[in-house]
C-alpha cells in the first residue's frame, strides 16, 4: 500500500506573540514545528505501515523552511518526503491549498490512503482534508479517534461525530482526518535522525505540477476567501479578586457570588 | 454574476428527526442579514420523513426545501449529505450559505464548497453585511488568539458558524412559508461499507450553565468524586483539562479546551488547572471564572474573576459543606 500523510509546518504556538495594540502576530520569534495533529496523522500511518508493509510518504506545501518538518517526519519513520513550494502558491486559502496538494497527490499517484490532521493550530479551519477528498472524488472520515481494523482494501475506524461515536468501514482509497486521541506519536529514533539528515527531500513547483493544475487556481488569485483584517481581542476585563488565606472568608464570598449570579436560588 | 445568486440558505441539521438548536440560532441571525439585504431565508432540511418542517417556518424561514429519504440521512454519511446539499444549492443559488459548525457540519461543508468550487470560512463567531452587500465573516484563528475578518469573492459565500454564538429565534406561529419537497439523490458509488452508531453523547457539556473542571492537581480518579459533588450542588457538569483525560481519570467527553469542548457557561470553576493556552481557548468566554490553585503564579488567575490560592483538597470540601448547609435551610 501507499499511504500519504499531509503535514503542515506551523509556528510553535507557545512562543507566538500577539500584539493587542498593533494587531500583529509575531511569528518570527516563535520557531516552527510540525502541526501537532499531523504528528498523530503520521503515527497512524506508521502503525498501518508496519502491519501492511506500506510506503509512507509525507507531503507538505509551504516555504522552503518546511523541509525541516519533512526531515523531522522522516526521522520519525516516514520513508520519503515531498515539498510543494513555489512563489505562485503564496497566499493560498483552503481551496487553493487543497487544489495544489491534490496536484501533488496525483503526481505521486497510486495512493491507497491519505491521512491528515483534524485541523492546523494556525489557520485552524479543519477544512483541507475533506476538500481534498472531494476533489479526488474519494470518501473521507473526519475526527477519527481509533483505528479498529485495516487491510489493503478497507479500513474500519471510530469517528467522533454527530453527537455520537460511530464505527465506519470504508473501501480504499479514502482519506481520514485524525484527532489527538488516536495515539501518542513516537519520537524520532537516533538511526532515523541520521537517515533524515541525509535524506533527499523532493521539491515540486508549479512547473512540475502543471499537468494537474491551472495557474488561475493557485495562490492568492485562486483563493476565493480573503483575510481583510485581523483583530487581536483584548482579554475580557475580569474582576481579579484573590484570596490567599482565610479560606472560610473566601468560601463565604464565593457563596455570595453564586447567589448574585443566580447559580444558587435564594 | 452576483445577480443570479439571491437569498440565504441555512443547512437544517437534524438527528433522529430532531433539529439541532444551532439551526434556530442561524435562523435568527440569518433573518437579520436577510433584512439588510432585502432577500429571503431558506432552509435545506435533509432527513427522513416525518420531521416537523413547519417549525423552521415559524422560527424564521420563508421556505424549507425538504429532501426526504428514510435511508441515507440516518447516519453521518458525508457523501450522501454533501451530494444532496450541492444539488440543492445549484438549484436555489443562494448568495449566502450557512452551516452550523457542528462536527457533522464541519465535515460536510468542505466537500460542498469544493464541489461548488467556492470559498468556505470556518467556524465563524460573528457575521456582518458590508456597504457592498457582501458578507463579512468573523472567525477566531491561531488557536483562538486572533479574530480574522474574511470576505469571499465567489458565490455562494459559505461559512460554518459556531453553536451558541447567537440567540435562538422564537417561534411565531403566525408566520407562513412554503415547504418544498425535493428528491434525494443516492451517491452512486457506495464506498462506505457500513456506518454504525456505538454510543451517543447523553449530555452536551456546552449546554450547561455551570461547569466545574478539574486539572492535574487531582491525585486519582477516586478523588474526582468531590468535584462531582460540588458540580451537583451547583447544578452543573464536570469538565476536565486534557492532563486529567490523558491520565485516564475521566472520559474524553469531559475535556474542555482547544481540542475538546468549547463552553460558555454562566460560571466556570477551575480546580487545580494551570491555565495553559489550549485550555483557556475552551472556556475564556464564560461569564464568571473562579480558580483554585496552590501556585499563585498559575496563568489561570490572569483570567479569573475570583481566585483562591490554596489546595483543592482543603477548599473544595469546605465549599461542599457550606453549600449543603444552605440547601438544608
Ligand atoms: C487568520 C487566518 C484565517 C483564515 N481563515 C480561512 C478561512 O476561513 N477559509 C479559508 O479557506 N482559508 C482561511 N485561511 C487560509 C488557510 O489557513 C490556509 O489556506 C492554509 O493553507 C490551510 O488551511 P488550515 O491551516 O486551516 O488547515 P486545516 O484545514 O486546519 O488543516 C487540516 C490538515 O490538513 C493538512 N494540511 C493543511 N495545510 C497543509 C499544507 N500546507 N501542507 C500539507 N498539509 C496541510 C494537515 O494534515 C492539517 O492537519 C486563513 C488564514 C489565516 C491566517
Ligand atoms: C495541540 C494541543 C491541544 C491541546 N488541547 C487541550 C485541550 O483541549 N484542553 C486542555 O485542557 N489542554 C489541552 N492541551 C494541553 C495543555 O497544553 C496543557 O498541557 C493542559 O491543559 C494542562 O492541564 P492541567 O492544567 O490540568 O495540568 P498542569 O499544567 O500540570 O497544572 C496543574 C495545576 O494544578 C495545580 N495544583 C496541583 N495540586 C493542586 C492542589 N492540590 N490544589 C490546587 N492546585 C493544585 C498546580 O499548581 C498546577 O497549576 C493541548 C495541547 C496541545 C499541544
Amino acid at each position: 500500500m501507499r499511504v500519504i500523510v499531509l503535514v503542515k509546518q506551523v509556528p510553535d504556538m507557545e512562543r507566538v506573540k500577539f500584539d493587542t495594540e498593533k494587531g500583529v502576530i509575531d511569528r518570527k520569534s516563535a520557531g516552527t514545528e510540525i502541526n501537532p495533529f499531523d504528528l498523530n496523522a503520521l503515527e497512524t500511518a506508521l502503525q498501518i505501515g508496519e502491519k501492511t508493509n506500506s510506503e509512507i510518504i509525507v507531503l507538505s506545501m509551504g516555504p522552503h523552511s518546511a523541509e525541516q518538518s519533512i526531515r523531522d517526519a522522516i526521522a520519525r519513520g516516514a520513508h520519503k518526503g515531498i515539498l510543494l513550494n513555489d512563489k505562485k502558491f503564496g497566499g493560498s486559502d483552503v481551496k487553493a491549498t487543497s487544489v495544489t496538494i491534490c496536484a501533488g497527490i496525483k503526481k505521486i499517484g497510486n495512493f491507497d490512503l491519505i491521512i491528515a490532521g483534524m485541523q492546523s493550530v494556525d489557520g485552524d479551519t479543519g477544512q483541507v482534508g475533506a476538500e481534498i477528498a472531494q476533489i479526488l472524488k474519494i470518501p473521507h472520515i473526519s475526527f477519527v479517534e481509533k483505528l479498529n481494523e485495516f487491510d489493503c482494501n478497507s479500513l474500519t475506524v471510530t469517528s467522533n461525530i454527530w453527537e455520537g461515536i460511530y464505527l465506519k468501514k470504508v473501501k480504499l482509497p479514502a482519506l481520514i482526518t485524525v484527532t489527538k486521541d488516536i495515539n501518542i506519536p513516537r519520537l524520532p529514533s537516533f538511526k532515523n535522525k541520521m537517515l533524515a539528515r541525509k535524506a533527499e527531500v523532493t521539491v515540486w513547483g508549479y512547473d512540475d505540477l502543471e499537468e494537474h493544475l491551472e495557474e488561475s487556481q493557485l495562490g492568492f488569485k485562486g483563493s476565493p476567501t480573503k483575510v481583510k483584517k485581523i483583530v487581536i481581542p483584548k482579554t475580557a476585563h475580569r474582576e481579579g479578586k484573590m484570596w490567599r488565606e482565610d479560606y472560610s472568608h473566601a468560601v463565604d464570598n464565593l457563596i455570595e457570588v453564586f447567589k448574585c449570579r443566580k447559580i444558587l436560588e435564594v | 454574476m452576483t445577480e443570479k445568486y439571491s437569498g440565504i440558505l441555512i443547512f437544517a441539521e437534524q438527528k433522529d428527526k430532531t433539529i439541532h438548536k444551532v439551526v434556530f440560532e442561524l435562523l435568527s441571525e440569518g433573518r437579520k442579514l436577510a433584512e439588510q439585504l432585502g432577500v429571503g431565508v431558506y432552509c435545506a432540511l435533509l432527513g427522513p420523513g416525518g420531521i416537523d418542517a413547519k417549525e423552521l417556518i415559524y422560527r424564521g424561514a420563508d421556505a424549507v426545501y425538504y429532501v426526504e429519504d428514510d435511508e441515507i440521512f440516518n447516519m453521518p454519511d458525508e457523501l450522501a449529505y454533501s451530494e444532496n446539499l450541492v444539488n440543492l444549492i445549484k438549484t436555489i443559488k443562494p448568495e449566502i450559505c450557512l452551516i452550523g459548525a457542528t462536527s457533522l457540519g464541519r465535515s460536510i461543508a468542505p466537500r460542498v464548497a469544493a464541489a461548488l468550487e467556492t470559498g468556505l470560512t470556518a467556524d465563524c463567531t460573528d457575521l456582518r453585511i458590508d456597504d457592498d452587500g457582501k458578507l463579512i465573516q468573523i472567525r477566531p484563528a491561531f488557536s483562538e488568539n486572533i479574530l480574522a475578518h474574511i470576505v469571499s469573492d465567489k458565490m455562494p459565500q459559505m461559512a460554518t458558524v459556531r453553536y451558541k454564538e447567537f440567540q435562538e429565534s422564537k417561534p411565531d406561529f403566525n408566520r407562513t412559508g412554503e415547504i418544498v419537497s425535493f428528491n434525494s439523490i443516492r451517491p452512486m458509488d457506495r464506498t462506505f461499507e457500513f456506518i454504525k452508531e456505538l454510543s451517543r453523547k447523553e449530555t452536551d457539556i456546552s449546554d450547561s450553565d455551570v461547569v466545574v473542571s478539574v486539572g492535574a492537581g487531582i491525585k486519582n480518579s477516586e478523588d474526582i468524586k468531590m468535584i462531582y459533588e460540588l458540580a451537583g450542588l451547583l447544578k452543573g457538569t464536570v469538565g476536565a483539562s486534557r492532563a486529567v483525560v490523558e491520565n485516564g481519570f475521566i472520559s474524553r467527553e469531559h475535556q474542555i479546551g482547544y481540542s475538546g469542548n468549547r463552553v460558555k457557561p454562566k460560571l466556570y470553576f477551575a480546580c487545580a488547572i494551570s491555565g495553559a493556552a489550549q485550555h483557556i481557548a475552551g472556556m475564556k468566554d464564560a461569564d464568571t471564572i473562579i480558580a483554585i490553585n496552590t501556585d499563585p503564579s498559575a496563568p489561570i488567575f490572569n483570567i479569573a474573576d475570583y481566585g483562591i490560592v490554596g489546595d483543592i483538597y482543603e477548599i473544595v470540601p469546605m465549599l461542599i459543606k457550606r453549600l449543603k448547609e444552605i440547601n438544608q435551610n
